[in-house]
């Protein structure tokens, strides 16, 4: 028998039964559409948390200071990051020495009350080397960043973030417009000299809520003391992350005559660890859409099999005939199969078609941004089609092992 | 031509154990149409399904046009079935909702014949069975009762087996629209040489045939020709 006599046979034979192919048909379609958008949406929103997390700037290692602890062996500890041990010597050190190390940028920051205009608001104040718009990911809206030369001169300027403007001047100020008017921060006026791009919020920082000033006028004019509070570092690749990590961790304990490296009085926080531990987060999150929209693609496979069955007892009179007139086991075993994988290859286009529909109008509210693998599509129709033979199987192995004189007798 | 020698065959076993038949033997030769009769229970019902090859006798042989059928596998008789053997059953004949074309096309799709081919032979086997060509194309559920045996009997000739076996196929008919059917049938073995056996337990139905086997209790008890019964029956089923 042909195949292209066994797809008449099957269109024959499932739409004599319209309504309740349609019906089966639903189970497969409801089972592939929700296993594509939801693994969609999962990968979407893996997607925008890595590349949030990213957005904080590519193979970054932070440097925060570590607990200050008073002398003796039981001192009390003031909390981690509190302790004042990072400097620019530091810094500078890092820089020269450490192999890899690309950038390294000095932050001293903290949150004060800002005024401008008669408005006021709280905000952080982030005194920053050059180097921090590239190494953060920071980009100028309008006006320019920070240079060297400022900051080697203290001057009182300011960059700041879209929210603080609105915050300070109203939501009708033009970016360009806040450049070169005056705020005070700690009773001093800094000037603006620029406005940075909207980044959104990544965690708990918003990135957009933030005033930049160079580092040396942070801690001349408002921290007064010549600490650090970060130290960013950024390495030359992925790869590298470690070892810069590495280093700097041998170069600060030697730096700061710490013999012993639970007792370092700084922690170094590795971009590539959060990364890892988010995208794990977030697969796991992938994997348990995944895994429910599988069990409603299992119950429809099951709706397919017991159709199936049903339909092979129905027609048990229909299979004794066409065995009579010379049908071989094969020849209805394939029949049977047949129907069944095009319930579930019809069903899986549809689902498919009606799970990236869903996915599309996930995107369109702009909740996440959803992302159609081809890997979960090729996935989700593979599996609807070895649904309609695993599912199928059993019914036609029925059918084709039906004795035919008991099969034409069947009432 | 069929040859069986000592056919017996038993169902089940131990104290259960059924014999159907108890050693039969005849020889029908090509272009002969044999009634084969006897009342329920007798294994005529047994006997159609070892000559149709749809079962094999527990001893015995079965000679088919030369070739011993009685120990073949499912799958051999299966092949036999499609080239030898044109059914005519009693009920059940016709796939529903499929057309009248493509329901006797069906055998010839499992042999694997081309569309062409297969529309052809279609064709000319439903014009021999006295159908007529604007039926063609109906489906099998808007057919009489008459006209669905007719189909079933073209379905039976399309495959140009060395025989067709019916099994009461008047069964469901009204006694004129049976005559019709057993009119085709002797039209057929007259003018077209087919070898026809037709299993029936009414005595009047057996009178169409040429010779009648009866069958009782699983042995032949009579195996006789009637010639003049026959000339006679066809003519008035010619001139009627």
């Amino acid at each position: 028998m042909k195949l292209k006599d066994t797809l008449e046979e099957t269109y024959v034979a499932l739409s004599a039964n319209k309504t309740r192919s349609g019906l089966t048909m639903l189970g497969i379609v409801i089972g592939i559409s929700s296993v594509i958008a939801l693994v969609s949406i999962g990968q979407g929103a893996a997607s925008g948390i890595t590349s949030s997390v990213q957005s904080l700037g590519s193979n970054l290692l932070q440097i925060s200071p570590g607990a200050q602890r008073s002398a003796g062996g039981f001192g009390v500890s003031t909390g981690r990051g509190n302790a004042e041990t990072l400097t620019q010597a530091d810094a500078d050190a890092i820089a020269s020495q450490v192999q890899n190390a690309q950038a390294v940028v000095s932050e001293v920051s903290g949150r004060y009350q800002v005024t401008a205009k008669g408005t006021n608001t709280n905000t952080t104040v982030d005194g920053v080397s050059p180097d921090y718009a590239t190494v953060r990911n920071v980009s100028i809206d309008q006006g320019t960043f920070i240079t060297d030369t400022q900051n080697s001169s203290y001057a009182k300027v300011a960059v700041i973030g879209p929210t603080t403007m609105t915050d300070l001047f109203g939501a009708d100020e033009q970016a360009a417009d806040a450049v070169g008017q005056t705020i005070r921060i700690k009773s001093m006026e800094f000037k603006i000299i620029g406005v940075t791009v909207s980044k959104g919020s990544s965690g708990f920082n918003n990135q957009d809520d933030m005033i930049y000033i160079p580092t040396l006028s942070a801690q001349r004019f408002l921290s007064g003391n010549k600490y650090l509070t970060t130290i960013d570092v950024q390495a030359a690749s992925s790869d590298s992350m470690t070892q810069v990590e590495d280093d700097i961790n041998t170069l600060l304990l030697a730096r700061h005559n710490i013999s012993d490296p639970t007792k370092a009085d700084f922690s170094v926080l590795n971009q590539a660890d959060l990364l890892s531990s988010v995208s794990s987060i977030s697969s796991t999150l992938t994997l348990l859409l995944g895994a429910i929209a599988g069990i409603s693609l299992l119950v429809g496979g099951i709706g397919i099999m017991n159709m199936m069955l049903t339909t092979v007892t129905e027609r048990t009179r229909e299979i004794g005939l066409r065995k009579a007139i010379g049908a071989k086991r094969a020849d209805i075993s394939r029949q049977f199969l047949v129907e069944a994988m095009t319930l579930t290859v019809i069903g899986g286009v549809v689902g498919i078609a009606l799970g990236a529909g869903i996915s599309l109008g996930v995107n369109y509210t702009g909740l996440v941004t959803t992302s159609i693998s081809l890997e979960a599509v090729a996935l989700a129709f593979g599996v609807s089609a070895v649904i309609g033979i695993v599912f199928g199987w059993y019914p036609a192995r029925r059918a084709a092992g039906l004795n035919p004189i008991e099969a034409l007798r069947y009432e | 031509m069929i040859d069986i020698k000592d056919i017996t065959k038993t169902y089940g076993s131990g104290d259960t154990a059924f014999q159907a038949l108890k050693g039969v033997s005849f020889t029908i030769e090509d272009g002969e149409f044999v009634a084969i009769m006897g009342p329920s229970g007798s294994g005529k019902s047994t006997l159609m399904h070892i000559l149709g090859c749809l079962d094999t006798p527990t001893s015995g042989t079965y000679h088919l046009d030369g070739k011993d059928v009685s120990k073949m596998s499912d799958e051999q008789l299966a092949e036999i079935r499609k080239d030898k053997i044109g059914f005519v059953f009693q009920s059940f004949n016709l796939l529903p909702r499929t057309t009248v074309l493509r329901n006797v096309m069906l055998p010839l799709i499992y042999a694997g014949v081309n569309e062409h081919e297969r529309e052809k032979r279609a064709k000319e086997s439903l014009l021999s069975a006295g159908m007529v060509e604007s039926h063609f194309l109906h489906k099998s559920n808007e057919l009489s009762g008459g006209q669905i045996q007719r189909v079933a009997i073209a379905r039976a000739l399309v495959n140009d087996p060395s025989l067709v076996l019916a099994d009461e196929p008047t069964g469901n008919l009204d006694t004129k629209t049976g005559e019709i059917v057993l009119g085709t049938f002797q039209k057929l073995n007259k003018e077209h040489g087919r070898t026809i056996v037709l299993i029936t337990h009414e005595p009047d139905v057996a009178e169409h045939a040429k010779r009648i086997i009866t069958l009782r209790d699983g042995m032949i008890v009579s195996d006789k020709k009637h010639q003049q019964k026959i000339a006679h029956l066809h003519h008035e089923a010619q001139t009627s």
